[in-house]
């Protein structure tokens, strides 16, 4: 018989039950909540009389609609200016406290985007399925985990029962064996990937990324690289744990102590596919290729490398692919055939569950040190993941690199990613952004926005206009 | 959920095909935090005479008086007779909502948008599917008749008329199961109580650090 894949494993470990229409109960370890997908959920709980399955499953924040403003912010719930906004997030305390589910309150220290807090906290650990009514939750795959997005009935389902009911996907090995290039990131490494396989090509599969590149990268890479697994199609990304894994978890608040922790690492250490494991599908990628990447169009496929110009109509594989880049050259603004650094730039945004942690921030750091933000800029914003990356940053003395260079240095939240608070683009700006989505109006109606990594953003903002890092 | 077997009650006649989701429940009220309040706003545009928001206080709005709904004869009705292709458009699971909130737990028509039929399953409600001439013959006697009254029973999947005519219909067994418990997805889950807690007790095993506490 076959080896097992990663992914097997975890759903081996968590099938509660298979029912005879193939469907499954899944066994969820962790729920992250945040003020958005979670209201209706609590309110169903509520109205059916129900109670949360295991409280300590669960954990909220609020991110989305959190000000950013340093001013805004310290005046708590009552410093969100819009009505909606507002609510929702005074809703997610209330409801936390309802159910006496722990929260991170707006301005507790350990606040900030879920997908950073879970990992920081511990919260999320090797092995867990973890859920929270959010797409990017693929993100916690970088610890061998099997995390899902899911919708606010299944929120509500979770919360009720500790299960989620999934059907099991196919397997697909994304491997990028080789060394990166000096100024290659790994944002860089899962837009080309999303270039390659589009943003459909992982639908219906979890995607394990193997491979040298992925071995040899940080923690935080790898959630940068999982982060994305969604814009490539699927709902699950993973790597396998190594000790890599196992030393960023040790002394988290919520990681296992004595005891507890050798048998957690003995379990943890069983967390890779299989050498004969089989999958479904197998990409591969040679990882020396790769170079910086930039998104032009409205669409986390619609990448090259920095060294391209915009793709002509004679590139594209069909006639819908023309359609498609013929309504993305009109939306951006752009002509075909036109070089990168032409683009004119006006905001820069460095944040955002993809690429606000430490690693991103010091990597941004480290091209501004001593450099100063071009004037043609309107504004660049550095937006860290959490209160505690904001801390870490600031003992390090980064804010004062992104002060010094013209940068603002704003509170921890999800920002200007999907403009859901007061960070927006104006119509017809561009932006070079580290999210993880460049749809229309995504950032803000009529906003253009550009997917690059942190040393890429910054460089663009000392620049005006992209360049290529590696020759900055 | 309330389980769903024999319901009676007074119908209102909608004679419009094609009705979408958009229709049933406009998306201004879709950045609410709540599952409940949407009934106030069913077919918001039909309704009333002004452009409906968030928040409202709905009893001050001028109502179209020629809508159905706002007929006198019709208030209280809890059974919906409408036309083809009810609830097509956007997958909101908002549309069931106002619809039940409003107080009908059964649309009848001659077909349904897929994702809506779907969708009023998991909120205890039935979607009848009965034949176009005989929904014609109903629209005949509901809009002849004051106070027209129809009788569905799930268990013996019929539609019942005051003077004993009977049409049936069909429903898929296991959503008919589902309804007349009144279990919804949860509830469903919930009847697997058993082995949830089971594989919870080996996993606290196994795998003792997920369960510890997250409280000093
Ligand atoms: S940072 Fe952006 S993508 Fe991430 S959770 Fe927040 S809104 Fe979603």
């Amino acid at each position: 018989m076959a080896g097992k894949t990663l992914y097997d494993k975890l759903w081996d470990d968590h099938l509660v039950k298979q029912r005879d229409d193939g469907s499954c109960l899944i066994y969820i370890d962790r729920q992250l909540l945040h003020e958005v997908t979670s209201p209706q959920a609590f309110e169903g709980l509520q109205l059916a009389g129900r109670k949360p399955w295991r409280l300590d499953a669960n954990i909220a924040t609020p991110d989305h609609n959190v000000p950013t403003d340093k001013a805004e912010r310290s005046e708590g719930i009552a410093g969100i200016k819009d009505d909606t906004s507002r609510i929702q997030v005074k809703t997610l305390d209330e409801n936390c406290k309802a159910f006496d589910i722990v929260e991170f309150d707006i301005n507790d220290v350990r606040q900030g985007i879920v997908h950073v807090v879970g990992p920081e906290q511990g919260l999320t650990l090797p092995g867990m399925t973890v859920v929270c009514g959010d797409s990017h939750t693929a993100t916690h795959g970088a610890f061998g985990c099997l995390a899902h997005g899911i919708g606010t009935s299944e929120v509500e389902h979770v919360l009720a029962t500790q299960c989620l009911i999934q059907k099991k996907s196919k397997n697909m090995l994304i491997r990028v064996d080789g060394v990166l290039g000096a100024g290659v990131t790994p944002k860089d490494v899962v837009l080309a990937i999303i270039a390659k396989i589009g943003t459909a090509g992982g639908t219906g599969y979890a995607i394990e990324f193997g491979g040298q590149v992925f071995r040899d990268m940080s923690i935080e890479g790898r959630m940068t690289v999982c982060n994305m697994a969604i814009e490539a199609g699927a709902r699950v990304g993973m790597v396998a744990v190594d000790d890599k894994t196992i030393a960023y978890v040790k002394d988290k608040p919520h990681a296992p102590k004595a005891e507890q922790w050798d048998q957690a690492v003995d379990y943890w250490s069983t967390l890779h596919s299989d050498d004969d494991a089989v999958f479904d599908a197998v990409v591969e990628i040679d990882g020396a290729s790769i170079e910086p990447q930039v998104s032009w169009g409205t669409s986390p496929e619609m990448v090259i490398p920095v060294t391209q110009p915009v793709p002509t109509l004679a590139q594209a594989k069909d006639e819908v692919q023309r359609n498609d880049w013929t309504r993305a050259y009109q939306y951006m603004g752009l002509t075909a055939g036109q070089a990168l650094s032409d683009i004119p730039l006006d905001r820069v945004f460095i944040g955002s569950c993809t690429n606000s942690r430490i690693e991103d921030l010091r990597a941004a750091a480290e091209v501004i040190k001593g450099r100063k933000v071009a004037s043609s800029i309107k504004q660049a914003m550095v937006v860290p993941g959490s209160g505690l990356v904001k801390q870490q940053a600031e003992a390090e003395g980064l804010d004062k690199v992104f002060v010094e260079a013209g940068f603002q240095w704003r509170e921890p939240g999800c920002s200007m990613c999907l403009a859901m608070n007061a960070d927006k683009l104006q119509p017809g700006e561009h932006c070079a952004s580290t999210s993880n989505r460049n749809f229309e109006g995504r950032q803000g109606n009529g906003g253009r926005t550009h997917l690059v990594s942190p040393a890429m953003a910054a460089a663009a903002a000392l620049a005006g206009h992209f360049v290529d890092v590696r020759h900055f | 959920m309330k389980p769903y077997t024999v319901e009676q009650g007074l119908v209102a006649p909608l004679d419009r095909a094609n009705v979408d989701t958009d229709l049933i429940i406009p998306k201004q009220f879709l950045k609410s935090i709540k599952r409940t309040g949407f009934g106030a706003n069913l077919f918001d545009e039909l309704r009333y005479l002004d452009e409906g928001y968030l928040g409202q206080d709905n009893s001050k709005r001028p109502k179209n008086p020629d809508f159905v709904l706002n007929q006198p004869r019709y208030q209280g009705a809890s059974i919906l007779l409408t036309r083809a292709n009810f609830g097509c458009g956007s997958s909101r699971e908002h549309a069931p909502w106002a619809l039940e909130e409003y107080g009908f737990r059964t649309v009848i028509a001659p077909s349904f948008a897929d994702i809506f039929f779907n969708n009023c399953f998991k909120n205890g409600m039935l979607p009848v599917i009965l034949p176009e001439d005989i929904v014609d013959q109903l629209f005949n006697e509901c809009q002849a008749q004051e106070g027209y009254q129809l009788t569905v029973d799930l268990p013996a999947q019929v539609v019942r008329t005051s003077n004993g005519q009977e049409f049936a219909f069909s429903i898929d067994e296991f959503r008919k199961h589902c309804l007349i418990n009144g279990l919804d997805d949860i509830g469903l889950t919930l009847q697997d109580s058993a082995v949830i807690s089971e594989f919870e007790s080996k996993a606290q095993q196994s795998r003792p650090w997920v369960f510890n506490s997250l409280r000093p």
